[in-house]
This record gives C-alpha cells, sequence and structure tokens, in this order.
C-alpha cells in the first residue's frame, strides 16, 4: 500500500487547484489540512492562496473559507472562533492563513492584537519571501541582497529580514514554531501540538516560490530543506514565549549559505560581498538561536 | 514646444514618467493590481535621478510617508487600486487640511472589496470626492488615453504644488494596463515654480490673505501643521470664526484657481442635438460613435470628455444643456457622475445614464444602439 493511499482519505485539497507548478505553499496547506482536518475553518487573507483556493464556484479545499481584507486576518480569525464558541461549535479549529505581506507588514497590527489577547486560533504564515501574487514585490520577509521587481537590478533588498519568531515570543503565546515543507512530518507533529494546545499558536512555514525565487519547479523540496541545512531557516519550537527548542539540527556543521543560494536567480546578482554579509548575519541570528536555546534543547 | 519621438508606453508607466517629467522624486507605496507597475517603474528610474523609492508595509503607510516626504522638501507620489485607496482615506484628509501637496494615483478595478482585481471600473468616482471624512474640496483627473495620462499627471503634480493640496489621479484598468503612444516633451519646461521660492519674510504658513507656498521644514521658518483647525500660524484653535475661516480658505482657493484646474475637452457638432458626457475609458467608446455620427455621417451629435471630474465641471455641463436635447452619460459603474450632469443640466436636456458594471467596457455599438432612439 502506497502512503499516498494512506493519506487519501485525509486530504482536503482537491487537485486542480489554481497554483503554479512547484508551488511551496499549496504543499504546506496540504499537510496543514491533513494534520488539523476535518473539523476545520480557514480564514485566508489577500495573498496567492487567495487565487489557489479557486473561483467561486470552484473550490480545492476540502472545508468552508473565509477570505478577508489584507490588514485584517487576525481580527476576522479572533471573531469567527468567537463567534463559533457562542454557538457552542468551540470545538471546530480556526486556522488563519496568511502570506509574509499579511504577516509581516500589513497584517502585523492585527496579528499582534490577536497573540496579545491570546485567541484561540492558529496563525500560519506561508512565507515565500515577497509578494508574489502582484508579481515580486520586496516584503519585510524578503532576505537581505534578493532582487525583486520593486528592487531591480542593480537594486537589491537592503535590511534584514524581519524575525517575525522573535516577535511571537515576545509577545508570550503558548505556541510557536518554524516549519517547511521538506520536513513534513515535522511540519504535521508541530501542527498536530498546536492543535492540542488552547490560545494563540503561530506556526511560521517556509513556502518556495519557483516562479519568484527563480528556481527549478522541482527544486522546492530541496530548496525547503537547503534552507535548513544551511541554517537559512533553523526548525525550532517556542512554548510560552521563553522556552526554545530546536526539532531538528544536524550533526555536522551547516552547509555554506552558497548551497542555498546558488539555485535561485532571485540572488544570482549578488556579489561575494554581499554573500559573505549574509552569511555573517546568519552567522549572528545562528548564534543568537543557540543562545537562547540552550545546550539541551539543540535536539 | 520641440517634441522628442513618440515612445510606446503603457498608462501606468506613463503616470510614472508624467511624474518624473514634474519634478517627483519620491515615491512610497504598497504592491495592489492593477497599479503596481506605477511602483515597479519608480523603483526603476528613481534610485537613477537620485530619487528615493520605499517600498512600505502597507497602503496607510504609503500615503503617510508621502505626506511626509512632502514637508520634507520633495515632491511626492503614491499610487495604489480600490482597497488600498480605502485605506488611505484618512490620510489624505489630514493632508487637505494641513495643506500639504501630494498625489494619489487610483487605478480603479470592480469593487467593492476585492471585487475582480484585473475589471475595469468605475466606481471610485463618488470615492474619491467624499471618501474621506469632512465637507473638503477636492480635486480628481480622470485620463481617457496614455498620453492624457501623461500630461494630466504633470498637471496634477503641478497643481497640487501651487494650491497645496492633494490631487488624485483617477486611473482605471483599461488605460492603465493598455500600451499607446506618447510624445515626451523636453523636460525643465513642465514644473511649475518651485514651492519654496521667493518667500517673503512675514511668511505665514496659512496666511489669512489667501494662498502661500509651502515652505519645507528646514528651510528657515518655524511652523506648526496639525489635522486640527488651526489659525493662520498653524496652531489648533477652536474658535467658531477661525473654523469658518479655514474650512472657507480651503474651499476658497479651488474656486479662484477653476480655470487652471477644470479641464475639459468638446468634440463633435457645434450645435448637438445629441450629446455624449464622459470620462476615462468610456471617453474611447463615445468618441468612435462621434466619429461615425458625426465626422463620417455629420449627425448633430458631440462628446464632452471630462478631464477632471473634482470640482465637477458644472459650467461646462450647463453651457452644453442649454444647447443640446439629450446628454449621453456612459460609465463603468452603477451611475455616479449622471446625478451631477442631471444637476447641471437643470432640466434643460433628458440626461440618459448608459451603465455596465460587469467588469467589461462600455462598445460602441451599445452608444451607437442608444444614440439611434434619437437619431437615424
Amino acid at each position: 500500500m502506497l502512503v499516498d493511499d494512506l493519506n487519501r482519505e485525509r486530504e482536503m485539497i482537491i487537485s486542480g487547484h489554481n497554483a503554479c507548478p512547484g508551488c511551496g505553499a499549496a504543499l504546506a496547506v496540504r499537510y496543514l489540512t491533513r494534520a488539523l482536518g476535518p473539523n476545520l475553518a480557514i480564514v485566508l487573507t489577500a495573498s496567492c492562496w487567495s487565487i489557489i483556493a479557486g473561483a467561486p464556484p470552484l473550490t480545492a479545499l476540502k472545508c468552508p473559507i473565509l477570505h478577508c481584507p489584507f490588514p485584517s486576518a487576525g481580527s476576522v480569525g479572533s471573531g469567527l472562533k468567537r463567534g463559533l464558541e457562542a454557538k457552542g461549535k468551540g470545538d471546530t479549529t480556526v486556522v488563519v492563513l496568511a502570506g509574509d505581506g499579511g504577516t509581516f507588514d500589513i497584517g502585523l497590527q492585527a496579528l499582534s492584537g490577536a497573540a496579545q489577547r491570546n485567541e484561540d486560533i492558529i496563525f500560519v504564515c506561508y512565507d515565500n519571501e515577497a509578494y508574489m501574487n502582484t508579481g515580486m514585490q520586496t516584503s519585510s520577509a524578503t532576505p537581505f541582497g534578493a532582487r525583486t521587481n520593486t528592487a531591480p537590478y542593480p537594486l537589491f533588498k537592503e535590511g534584514r529580514k524581519k524575525d517575525i519568531m522573535q516577535i511571537m515570543a515576545a509577545h508570550g503565546i503558548p505556541y510557536a514554531a518554524t516549519a517547511t515543507v521538506a520536513f513534513p512530518d515535522d511540519m504535521e507533529a508541530k501542527l498536530k501540538k498546536a492543535q492540542s494546545i488552547t490560545g494563540f499558536r503561530f506556526i511560521h512555514v517556509l513556502s518556495p516560490c519557483p516562479p519568484g525565487w527563480g528556481s527549478e519547479s522541482a527544486d522546492t523540496v530541496h530548496l525547503s530543506r537547503l534552507a535548513v541545512q544551511t541554517g537559512f531557516f533553523p526548525l525550532y519550537e517556542i512554548h510560552n514565549g521563553v522556552d526554545w527548542k530546536m526539532t531538528w539540527m544536524t550533526d555536522k556543521s551547516r552547509l555554506p549559505l552558497s548551497a542555498y543560494l546558488d539555485r535561485q536567480r532571485r540572488f544570482k546578482q549578488m556579489d561575494k560581498e554581499k554573500i559573505v554579509a549574509l552569511q555573517e548575519e546568519l552567522d549572528d541570528e545562528w548564534y543568537f538561536l543557540m543562545n537562547k536555546v540552550g545546550p539541551a534543547d539543540r535536539c | 514646444m520641440p517634441e522628442k519621438k513618440p515612445v510606446l508606453m503603457q498608462g501606468n508607466e506613463a503616470c510614472a514618467e508624467g511624474a518624473i517629467s514634474a519634478g517627483v522624486r519620491f515615491y512610497a507605496g504598497y504592491p495592489i493590481t492593477p497599479s503596481t507597475e506605477v511602483a515597479e517603474h519608480m523603483a526603476r528610474r528613481l534610485p537613477e535621478l537620485g530619487g528615493v523609492f520605499i517600498q512600505m508595509e502597507d497602503e496607510i503607510a504609503g500615503m503617510a510617508a508621502i505626506i511626509g516626504a512632502s514637508i520634507g522638501g520633495k515632491r511626492a507620489i503614491t499610487a495604489t487600486s480600490g482597497p488600498g485607496f480605502s485605506l488611505k482615506q484618512e490620510n489624505i484628509g489630514y493632508a487637505i487640511m494641513a495643506e500639504i501637496p501630494c498625489v494619489i494615483v487610483n487605478v480603479q478595478r470592480m469593487g467593492p472589496s476585492t471585487g475582480v482585481p484585473t475589471a475595469p471600473s468605475q466606481g471610485d468616482v463618488m470615492q474619491a470626492r467624499w471618501g474621506t471624512h469632512g465637507d473638503h474640496p477636492i480635486i480628481a483627473f480622470s485620463p481617457a488615453s496614455v498620453y492624457e495620462t501623461y500630461y494630466l499627471t504633470i498637471a496634477a503634480v503641478n497643481l497640487s504644488q501651487k494650491l497645496r493640496q492633494p490631487v488624485i489621479m483617477l486611473l482605471d484598468e483599461v488605460i492603465g494596463h493598455m500600451r499607446e503612444k506618447v510624445l515626451i516633451p523636453d523636460t525643465g519646461k513642465l514644473m511649475v515654480e518651485k514651492s519654496s521660492d521667493n518667500v517673503p519674510a512675514d511668511w505665514k504658513p496659512y496666511d489669512e490673505k489667501g494662498l502661500t507656498p509651502l515652505v519645507p521644514f528646514g528651510f528657515g521658518h518655524y511652523y506648526h501643521v496639525t489635522g486640527l483647525f488651526h489659525d493662520q500660524y498653524g496652531f489648533p484653535s477652536g474658535d467658531p470664526e477661525v473654523v469658518k475661516r479655514a474650512l472657507d480658505r480651503l474651499h476658497d482657493k479651488l474656486e479662484k484657481y477653476r480655470d487652471e484646474i477644470v479641464l475639459t475637452n468638446y468634440v463633435g457638432h457645434k450645435e448637438p442635438r445629441v450629446a455624449f458626457v464622459t470620462y476615462g475609458c468610456s471617453v474611447r467608446s463615445a468618441r468612435a460613435v462621434v466619429k461615425k455620427a458625426y465626422w463620417q455621417n455629420r449627425w448633430p451629435v458631440g462628446l464632452l470628455s471630462l478631464q477632471t471630474v473634482w470640482p465637477f465641471p458644472g459650467r461646462e455641463v450647463e453651457a452644453l444643456a442649454r444647447q443640446a436635447d439629450v446628454i449621453i452619460v456612459p460609465e463603468l459603474n452603477r451611475g455616479q457622475l449622471v446625478r451631477e450632469v442631471e444637476r447641471y443640466s437643470r432640466g434643460q436636456a433628458e440626461v440618459v445614464p448608459v451603465n455596465r458594471y460587469d467588469g467589461e467596457m462600455i462598445t460602441p455599438d451599445q452608444l451607437m444602439e442608444v444614440l439611434g432612439r434619437w437619431l437615424p
């Protein structure tokens, strides 16, 4: 029996959705719905998934979807959950699904409000590191050095990627975790753990985007794995904002960043100095993370 | 005016280029279909001109940043579409009240809400007029071609500087995304007086005597800028007399310079029996009808196209209503500007709306059919 057959009954995303070939976000939501379904409601803010989910009367998901305005994902999710609770349907898992723009930028205020109130929702950010739905414009999740359509060559994204996990940790929410599509078991385990906890939960998912990143569509899972192996996107979880724990770590040292960058055209014009600068930035963050995690929880 | 060779340009690019020709060197905005090309063009062009391009974290921030830049001494512009235009409204009101020059481009798409992001619409006409709260004046232009987009953006930037008044460029998806020929003139002649030139020693930011140029911060004058009602020095006041005078001041400056603000264009029969009054992309369909009915068949048909939609060109419409028996108003909405046309026609002509709101343009055939009710 194939693994696929085992999962078929749990599958909540239907073939024929509107994602581009090799879309990391489509995979991410596939794992998400498998882990959290079937008693699930999704609040969806403007992002690629507004398109992927399908235009009426077609839909790619076997659960109700509430598309909401761009800045309001956290708030609409809060209202939906409380409304369901008031109607005695509190057992439904409310998931807010937002891209990096709807989380890091325009959605941050509503996200912060919901986190501070400790609303009983799971906020999932699928991070493809730019505004991909409108055609690859810079967001504050875009990594240093990447080229976008609002930072075209010879320009590049300046400044660091916003550390959303630290922001969420600072809210002291019960559970926050990073995940990515190359590690589906890890992602499912984290989502299931999140579902078992009450209060605000945040999952940050790195979702490679072949057209935006300029990568091969067959490379999505590989890139996602390289992001973890190079330390570009470490996998960890945070309980109550203070208890940091790695969930995946290489036995040997991290791979050099160039292994990850070289496979993406958005980093193609990056000169050596900038690559060194990005590597240093990454090393700083790694050092910071290791300090937070402590020797016992390095997995 | 010596003109360079014609350039093939997209409407959104022409808007960005027009702004650059008029001296805009600051852009702050947020990506939204169908206006994103304005931002992307600015991102390419401004850094090479020594200007500033900032991608902001949301729509509100885009609007707020151009207000800051304007007070900082840069000519500034932002671009958006319906949902973003809604978010910008509070800051637009602030810029009107504090008399801060800026240009807001709204490339209209089908609404309400997310609507159809890639379908044309003229549904934001009333929002451009009354989107922000309070009894405020506003200037809004609606170009009907890529060429007009280029020149009206220049006019918008210059008027905004001169009158210290936010100006809205009301494009629609058709004009924003179409490509047409534009003749780009020599630059340098397209900028009106710099706002801070020839400032008298007794300069007051909101002088009771009338319009004063904006002096950016750091250029020799300390003053107070607020969204509260304020006296001529910019200090907040609740004095009924000061409040009334301040609001009158905002309206009076538009009234005084009306002839520079209100731009319309009439083509067709000198004494039309049936006339079209329209704006934006709907002008194109009406022009095709006038071409056939008047230029080919000499029917008494004319077209008044409104480059300025706010303040409404009431006098021009009133004069037309005195001549024509019928005025047809095609619009890509359920009928917004047609009410203004009715108001100014004062019953002298029958006003007939032609509306389409399915995400498609009004076709010349559709207008020809309506015209057929009165003419052979």
